[in-house]
């Protein structure tokens, strides 16, 4: 701990502590901005009453569209972001599938390709799940479709946030 | 020490030391030194100006990430990124205000030059170069000042343009030019931001790269 420090070492440190201070000064406020979505906790969604009464949904899953108030950035339309839901009856309970397939988040569609029948099908790369949801295996997700949380009021249905896996 | 050893393992390679010590050895006479005599520090003013041209560069490159130039988004945009993101109005106000300084600090070096007779024989052509990069400055400053699609932005481009427009027989073509139709709008948004970020930087760094260069080559001019 004993080694000297030449004048011109300590003139160096000096010199470049004040520069890398007065940079940083500079640069944390513009990184920080940059950063500040990372940073920013998104908005929770809330239920949605889809206008749909529960008395009417099958087993057979039907594409529902709901509006979700979101905003983004500088971005927030008066009538909302349109979402869509596939719901049916599995074994006599109601389920809402989220159409973002698990493999690299394209849209699924139910019963879409004809090689592919009673299936939801992601037309990016083939990827293939059964009317539960789950993924056929051999295909590329590697997950089941999310659920979207969903309540029933006074006979109707309610959509709410996915369900985090 | 660690950074020393990485540095020498690719100066070995590169032989980067030449380089760097070509930019920066360089002789600074003892009259342009403020450290000998104080009045010198006029002779910063160049320096400075380059200072506050890297903080433009940089805090728009920042808002760049965040702004929109179109006439339904633009002021939201600017809104938004001012108000609702952390350091928003720091780094905007960098910006805003850095503006008026590069131009306060590009008169200041121009005067320097000017009353220190550094713009004669030999260094012309630096001169010339210099109030180049002056047009392009104000150029930079002119067509920012429209972005945030404010009404001072707005009528500030109406005005410019209107006097852009007085020129004797080419005055209306540049005005059609510069808005881009018959009207400040939607249009002359976009090329104001376009000539912004794109055309007058390139412009400015090759400017400032033969300035800088003719700099070096012709030595800092001597005492008055």
């Amino acid at each position: 701990m004993s080694k000297k420090v030449s004048r011109r070492k300590f003139l160096t440190y000096m010199l470049g502590g004040t520069a890398g201070f007065l940079g940083a000064g500079m640069l944390f406020p513009m990184v920080r901005f940059a950063v500040d979505p990372v940073l920013k906790k998104g908005g929770g969604v809330g239920f949605v009453d889809v206008n749909l009464p529960v008395n009417q949904i099958k087993d057979k899953p039907i594409a529902v569209e709901f509006k979700v108030h979101r905003k983004d950035g500088w971005y927030e339309p008066a009538e909302g972001e349109t979402l869509t839901a596939w719901v049916m009856r599995q074994n006599g309970k109601v389920v809402a599938l989220s159409p973002v397939c698990k493999h690299l988040g394209c849209t699924v569609n139910w019963d879409s390709n004809p090689q592919f029948k009673n299936e939801f099908f992601c037309p990016c790369h083939f990827g293939r799940y059964y009317k539960d949801g789950t993924n056929v295996p051999g295909t590329p997700p590697s997950k089941p479709l999310d659920k979207y949380q969903i309540k029933e009021e006074n006979g109707k249905l309610l959509i709410g946030p996915v369900i985090k896996a | 020490m660690m950074l020393r050893a990485i540095y020498d393992w690719v100066d070995e390679r590169l032989d980067l030391t030449p380089i760097w010590r070509d930019v920066a050895d360089h002789e600074v006479p003892e009259h342009v030194n403020p450290a000998h005599h104080f009045s010198a520090f006029i002779y910063c003013f160049g320096g400075l100006t380059f200072f506050v041209v890297v903080i433009q560069i940089l805090s728009g490159m920042f808002l760049a990430l965040y702004y929109v130039p179109d006439i339904v988004n633009a002021h939201a945009s600017v809104n938004y990124l001012q108000n609702e993101l952390a350091m928003g109005a720091i780094v905007r106000g960098m910006h805003h205000w850095g503006a008026s300084v590069a131009i306060v600090m590009l008169f200041l070096h121009t005067l320097r030059v000017f009353f220190t007779g550094s713009y004669k024989n030999p260094r012309e052509f630096n001169w010339i170069v210099g109030l180049l990069i002056f047009a392009v400055m104000i150029g930079l400053g002119f067509t920012g000042y429209l972005l945030p699609w404010d009404n001072k932005a707005y009528f500030a481009t109406k005005v410019g343009v209107e006097i852009a427009a007085s020129v004797p027989f080419i005055g209306k073509y540049i005005a059609i030019f510069l808005q881009g139709g018959d009207i400040v709008g939607a249009v002359t948004l976009e090329r104001f931001f376009a000539l912004h970020v794109f055309f007058l930087p390139a412009a400015l760094f090759m400017l400032l790269g033969v300035h800088f260069i003719l700099i070096r080559r012709q030595g800092i001019s001597g005492p008055l």
